[in-house]
C-alpha cells in the first residue's frame, strides 16, 4: 500500500527523504532558504526518529569539512546549504570530491551576494560547478523529495565515489507547498541500501592515510581519474532512474525533454523553470508555434550527447542562464555550444539571461523569447527582463 | 595508563613511522610521538595543512602506522570532530564496539589564525577529541611568516627586523587560555624537553572524556635559527625564562603549574631573564643593539606580567 500523499514545502521534503534515509552524520549550518531543512531534521533528532549523529556547526566551512571527514571515516552523511554557504564552503568542494567523498548536500538555490540578496536564481551552484561534484536539478517539490533518495545510490557507486549536489530552487520550490507521494520508508531504506565505504578511516586494523599531497603528476593523474568516475556517473544515474521508476512509477532521465521530437525551436532550462516553459510551450503549440523545451537533470556529469541529439535539425536553441559569468556568458550557453559542435548544422543558439536575484519569470515571458527566435530578434546574449 | 616507564613506552606502537620528511632537528615528530603515547587506545589522526601534515604524506608515501586524514587548512578541528561524529554514530549504532582516540595536528598559523574560529566552535561541541598545537611560532611551511604566535622581536619574513623596525612588535596571543576560557575539560602547555610532563598531560587529554587542547612549544631550527642538535635545549630555555610556562587547566578553572615552572614558582629553580631565550636564537638577535634595549625590557615586563597573573591564577 502506498502511502498517503502530503502537503509539503520543498525543505521539508528533503529533511523528510532523509529521515526515511536515516544518515549516520549530518552537519549543517543555517542559511536562508535552506535552513528549514536542518530544522525539520533536527526535529527528528530531538524525538528520536532517526539515528543520525547531528553536528551544529559554527560555519559552512566546518559542515561541508565535518561531512566530508565523516564520510571518509566510514558514515553515510548529508548537509544542506545555499548563497554564501556555499560559497564559504568553497575551499573544501573539490577536496570533497578529491577525496571521493559520496555525501549529498541539497542546495536551495540563492543568488550571490552582492548586493546581498535571498532570493532565487542560479548563481551558488554554478560557482560549485567546476569542483567534480554531480549535480542534480528539481522541477518541483516532489523530484526535490525523489532525488534525495535518488542521490545517494548514484554517489556511492563503487565506481562513482563522487559527492552529488540536489538543487531546488529557493523559495520557489524550498517555501512552497506541493502536493507529492513519497515512498514508504522501508521502500527508500531498502532502494538506499546499507553504506559501505571502500577505505573507512575508523577500520584501524588497516590504517589508511586520507587527503596527502600530490606532486605534478599524481595532482594531474588523480583529476583523470575524476573525469572517469564522472563518465561512469553519467551509465549509473541512467541506471538507478530506471530502478526508480520501478518503486515509485516516476521516470527522470539525464536530460528531460517536453515536446522537443518535432519542435523547430527549443529552450534549455534548469530547474523551476522546466515547469513555466512547459507552459510556455503549451500556449505556443496552441499558436502553431512548433516549440519544445528541455532540462538537463543531471547537469554534472554533463550530457552532452543527449543534448547534441536533442539540438539536431532545430532552427533555434535559446539557453536560459540564471546565472552570468560577467564580461562573458551565462555557464550554460558555451557548453551547449561545445555540445551542439557534435552536428553536422549547428542551430541557432540564443543565450537568455533571466531571474537574477529573484525577478520573476512568467510564461509571457519564455513566451516572448520563442516569438524573439521566430522573428529573428534574438541577439547572441539577451537579458531577458532587465530594467534600464 | 598505569605506568610511564620508557621501558614500557617503548612497547607501545609506532603510530608515526620513521622516514618523513620533517627537517633534521625539528620538534614536531618528536612531540607527536610522545602525544601519541599518551592512549593504549586505537587513535586515528588528523592534521591541518602545514609542515607536519606535508612531510608526513607525500603521495604515495605515508608516515601514518594508524588512520590519517587532511582536508585543509583553518579546518583541523572540523576535521578532527567530523571523525569522531561519525565514530559516536557507528557506535550508538553498534557498528563499532571498540574505544577509539581522536586527535589533530595543527601548526600555530591552523590554531591561533585561520583556524580558530573551527576550533573554538569544535570545544564548545564538545567532541571527544584533543587538538594539538604544533606551535614554532610563525608559518614555517611558507617560509617563516609572522603569526598571532609569534614572540615578539623575532624577525620574520614578514615582520623583519630593520633601520626602524625590532622585528614583531606585538605580543602573541595567549591561546591556551582561550581555550581554557572555553571550560573544556583540559587544556595544557608542553614542551618537548620534558617527555614526562607531555606525556602525563596528553592522558589527560585523551582520557579527560570530553575536548582537549594542548599547547606545545615546538622549536624550528630554520625559522628560530639554532643549530640542530639544540632543539630540545631550546624548548628547555623557553620554559626556564618563563616565555613558555609548563601548566594544565582543568574545566577552565583548576589552574596546576607543572614540572621546572612549579619549581621557579616554589623559588626550587632559577627564573632566567628573556635575554638568555633571545641570546640563543638568530631570530633575535638584532635586539642586541643598543637602540633596542627598552624594547628587550618592555618585553621583560611582558613575560614578568603574564608569569605573575599565571602564578595567581595557580594559588586561586
Amino acid at each position: 500500500m502506498s502511502p498517503k500523499d502530503m502537503a509539503i514545502n520543498g525543505d521539508s521534503a528533503v529533511a523528510f527523504a532523509w529521515k526515511q534515509i536515516d544518515p549516520d552524520v549530518c552537519a549543517a549550518y543555517p542559511i536562508t532558504p535552506q535552513t528549514i531543512i536542518v530544522e525539520r531534521f533536527s526535529d527528528y533528532v530531538a524525538d528520536g526518529e532517526v539515528h543520525t549523529e547531528f553536528v551544529c556547526v559554527e560555519s559552512e566551512h566546518s559542515a561541508l569539512t565535518v561531512c566530508t571527514a565523516s564520510q571518509s571515516a566510514g558514515a553515510r552523511t548529508f548537509t544542506a546549504t545555499a548563497s554564501q554557504g556555499l560559497a564559504y564552503m568553497w575551499e573544501m568542494l573539490p577536496i570533497t570530491s578529491a577525496m571521493r567523498t559520496p555525501l549529498i548536500m541539497a542546495v536551495a538555490n540563492r543568488a550571490v551576494s552582492g548586493p546581498i540578496n535571498i532570493n532565487n536564481d542560479h548563481g551558488d551552484v554554478m560557482a560549485a560547478r567546476d569542483c567534480g561534484w554531480i549535480s542534480l536539478f528539481s522541477e518541483n517539490v516532489q523530484e526535490a523529495y525523489d532525488m534525495s533518495i535518488i542521490a545517494p545510490r548514484i554517489a556511492e557507486h563503487w565506481d562513482v565515489q563522487l559527492p552529488c549536489l540536489v538543487n531546488l530552487d529557493g523559495f520557489i520550490l524550498t517555501h512552497a507547498i506541493e502536493r507529492i507521494s513519497p515512498l514508504e520508508t522501508h521502500t527508500v531504506k531498502e532502494f538506499v541500501g546499507e553504506y559501505k565505504a571502500r577505505y573507512p578511516l575508523l577500520d584501524h586494523r588497516n590504517p589508511v592515510s586520507h587527503g596527502l599531497m600530490d606532486g605534478p603528476d599524481f595532482y594531474y593523474q588523480h583529476k583523470y581519474q575524476l573525469v572517469e568516475a564522472m563518465a561512469k556517473a553519467a551509465q549509473v544515474a541512467e541506471e538507478v532512474f530506471k530502478e526508480f521508476a520501478e518503486i515509485s512509477g516516476r521516470e527522470y532521465h539525464s536530460v528531460e525533454r517536453y515536446l522537443c521530437d518535432d519542435a523547430e525551436y527549443i529552450a534549455i532550462v534548469l530547474g523551476s523553470s522546466f515547469g513555466t516553459a512547459k507552459a510556455a510551450v503549451d500556449k505556443l503549440r496552441a499558436e502553431g508555434v512548433k516549440a519544445g523545451c528541455a532540462m538537463p537533470r543531471v547537469y554534472r556529469p554533463f550530457p552532452e550527447k543527449m543534448l547534441a541529439e536533442l539540438m539536431k535539425g532545430k532552427k533555434g536553441v535559446a539557453v536560459m542562464d540564471k546565472h552570468l559569468s560577467i564580461g562573458a556568458y551565462g555557464p550554460l550557453y558555451p557548453e551547449m555550444i561545445a555540445a551542439a559542435l557534435d552536428l553536422e548544422v549547428i542551430p541557432g543558439m540564443y543565450n537568455y539571461i533571466y531571474g537574477l536575484g529573484g525577478v520573476d519569470v512568467t510564461v509571457d515571458h519564455i513566451k516572448s523569447i520563442f516569438e524573439d527566435m521566430v522573428e529573428g530578434r534574438s541577439e547572441k546574449v539577451n537579458f531577458l527582463g532587465v530594467k534600464l | 595508563m598505569s605506568t610511564m616507564s620508557l621501558k614500557d613506552l617503548n612497547k607501545l606502537p609506532v603510530r608515526l613511522t620513521s622516514g618523513h620528511r620533517l627537517c633534521a632537528g625539528c620538534a614536531e615528530s618528536i612531540i607527536a610521538r610522545q602525544i601519541l603515547m599518551g592512549t593504549e587506545h586505537p587513535v586515528a589522526v588528523s592534521s591541518s595543512t602545514g609542515c607536519f601534515e606535508v612531510s608526513t604524506t607525500i603521495f604515495p608515501y605515508t608516515s601514518w602506522n594508524t588512520p590519517w586524514i587532511h582536508t585543509a587548512f583553518g579546518n583541523g578541528a572540523a576535521t578532527c570532530a567530523g571523525v569522531e561524529a561519525a565514530y559516536q554514530s557507528l557506535k550508538r549504532q553498534g557498528k563499532i564496539t571498540e574505544e577509539m582516540r581522536f586527535v589533530n595536528f595543527a601548526g600555530d598559523g591552523a590554531t591561533y589564525d585561520i583556524g580558530l574560529q573551527a576550533l573554538s566552535g569544535a570545544m564548545e561541541r564538545g567532541h571527544h577529541m584533543m587538538f594539538v598545537c604544533l606551535n614554532n611560532e610563525a608559518y614555517m611551511n611558507t617560509g617563516i611568516q609572522r603569526s598571532g604566535a609569534t614572540g615578539t622581536g623575532a624577525s620574520t619574513t614578514t615582520s623583519p627586523a630593520g633601520a626602524i623596525s625590532p622585528g614583531k612588535k606585538e605580543f602573541p596571543k595567549d591561546m591556551t587560555l582561550v581555550m581554557a576560557a572555553h571550560n573544556i575539560p583540559f587544556a595544557a602547555q608542553v614542551s618537548p624537553h620534558n617527555w614526562r610532563d607531555l606525556i602525563s598531560k596528553a592522558n589527560k587529554g585523551f582520557e579527560c572524556g570530553g575536548p582537549s587542547f594542548i599547547n606545545a612549544i615546538s622549536p624550528c631550527p630554520r625559522g628560530w635559527r639554532f643549530p640542530s642538535e639544540q632543539t630540545v635545549a631550546i624548548a628547555k630555555l623557553a620554559v626556564e625564562c618563563c616565555v613558555w610556562p609548563l601548566y594544565e587547566v582543568e574545566h577552565g578553572t583548576e589552574f596546576t603549574l607543572t614540572a621546572e615552572s612549579k619549581r621557579i614558582a616554589d623559588g626550587k629553580a632559577e627564573k632566567r631573564p628573556v635575554t638568555d631565550w633571545f641570546d640563543a636564537q638568530g631570530r633575535y638577535k638584532h635586539l642586541r643593539q643598543e637602540k633596542w634595549e627598552p624594547f628587550v625590557e618592555s618585553i621583560q615586563e611582558e613575560v614578568d606580567r603574564r608569569w605573575d597573573r599565571l602564578q595567581k591564577l595557580c594559588s586561586l
